[in-house]
């Protein structure tokens, strides 16, 4: 199992370190060559999705991702900017519009613990200025809410989560979302 | 507060890999929002003319930090004065997204810094080694920064500061558990924080790079030494063309290692 971390930006090593927790192979890509390399699933991480967005575009990696997301159907994960990135307005491979700092500002991130459909135990959430998904369209299933608002959702290959599952020591999202790149 | 602590020190890992730009009004802060900066930082007048004007530096009218933060969707910071209390009491009043703690301004006061841990709002501090970059995290800094040679387009002093917190660092990796007593006497830092080094290999929170960043290969060569990301201040908006100098020190500090895209 390879997977591809995005690593324009942001918290890619938290990824990383996750992913070896587990067992599971990873590497950075920051450009094309990177992107050339076998994958089976892809992550991209939390930090400023306007800054990922543009380095997409600089480094022309946007269109191969979403070609990849969306008509080889690679395995996604998305956490926060991630989220952002993956929404109707910015990538547009899932039908959900997200809520950027949809919390505020850094007074307004939090922690709590969750329920996640598909994980038996309560996820840990970490919320930095983070988005919510204020609407989903068809094909796409939520799989937490938090205070009423949408936290996780998948649509067949993506997965998207407005919290930092990398930023604690909880590996279950990652590990749901390496059981979708065997499938 | 502890939770709080935590939730400061994350921001900081989500900047990774980022550049943070010095902006003095809400079009600047624009421009750099769409160059790819991942933070600015709100100040009246950026490090090279501070220098120039001399006199007594002090925090931003609160008033001029607010409207770069309805112009920019990415975090704003804002700097207060060493030891400046108050100042650091109104920044977290009108929401800022991190302090700066800052050198760059006139020290308020010339013994003690602020106890930052007394705040929910997060704070960065400058440090010339480990020593005072462990000092600072102890007093609750959630991030730290090279301080540099601010102002200056001379990166010389912030490629020496971070050297030697690398290289301190590595020495400290390196010596037996129960030299880190003696080891913590002579830094004058905390034993837990310096035991924190001695396991990870690294600091516990996120470190820049800052003070004399000025151009993309600057930037580069600062994540080359370790950096986890970097403040430019004067190098930007003091340059011929902002908006170009700006994009081209984001993508240097992605693809840091290769010389073709910057």
């Amino acid at each position: 199992m390879k997977i591809a971390i995005l690593a324009l930006q942001g918290a890619f090593e938290e990824h990383r370190q996750m992913l070896a927790d587990l067992g599971a192979e990873a590497y950075f890509v920051r450009n094309r060559a990177d992107w050339q390399q076998q994958k089976d699933g892809l992550i991209i991480p939390g930090g400023e999705s306007t800054v990922m967005l543009k380095l997409l575009k600089d480094f022309e990696l946007l269109e191969p991702v979403r070609e990849s997301i969306e008509k080889q159907q690679l395995p996604v994960f998305g956490t926060c900017a991630g989220l952002i990135l993956l929404d109707e307005k910015h990538l547009g491979t899932m039908h959900i519009r997200a809520k950027r700092n949809a919390y505020g500002r850094q007074s307004g991130s939090f922690h709590t613990t969750g329920d996640f459909n598909g994980i038996e135990r309560p996820v840990s959430m970490t919320f930095i200025r983070a988005p919510y998904i204020e609407q989903v369209g068809e094909g796409v299933q939520v799989l937490s809410e938090v205070d009423g608002h949408i936290v996780a959702a998948r649509q067949g290959n993506q997965l998207v989560t407005a919290f930092h599952p990398e930023l604690t020591t909880d590996t279950s999202v990652h590990k749901y979302f390496l059981d979708m790149c065997v499938n | 507060m502890e939770n709080r602590q935590t939730l400061n020190r994350n921001l900081a890992q989500m900047l990774k890999g980022g550049v943070i730009m010095d902006v003095t009004t809400p079009e600047q802060a624009k421009i750099a929002e769409q160059a790819g900066a991942c933070a600015v930082m709100a100040l009246e007048r950026i490090p090279a003319d501070i220098r120039a004007v001399g006199g007594v530096a002090r925090m931003s009218d609160p008033k001029m930090i607010k409207s770069i933060q309805a112009a920019v969707s990415i975090p704003v910071m804002a700097k207060c004065r060493i030891g400046h209390i108050v100042e650091a009491q109104i920044l977290e009043a009108i929401d800022i997204d991190y302090i700066d703690e800052s050198e760059v301004l006139t020290p308020a006061d010339d013994v003690y810094h602020i106890d930052k841990n007394q705040f929910g709002v997060p704070f960065v501090c400058g440090a010339r080694d480990l020593g005072e970059a462990l000092r600072r995290i102890s007093e609750g800094a959630s991030m730290i920064r090279t301080k540099g040679e601010p102002g200056t387009g001379d990166v010389v002093q912030a490629v020496r500061h971070l050297r030697m917190m690398q290289s301190e660092i590595r020495r400290i990796s390196s010596i037996r558990p129960d030299e880190l007593y003696e080891a913590a006497k002579q830094l004058q830092v905390p034993y837990e924080l310096l035991s924190y080094v001695h396991d990870n290999g690294k600091l516990p929170v996120v470190n820049f790079a800052a003070g004399g960043v000025a151009t993309p290969a600057d930037a580069a060569l600062m994540m080359q030494l370790g950096a986890e990301g970097v403040f430019v201040g004067s190098g930007i908006f003091k340059s011929g063309n902002p908006e170009k100098r700006a994009q081209s020190i984001v993508k240097a500090v992605t693809n840091y290692t290769d010389a073709h895209t910057s």
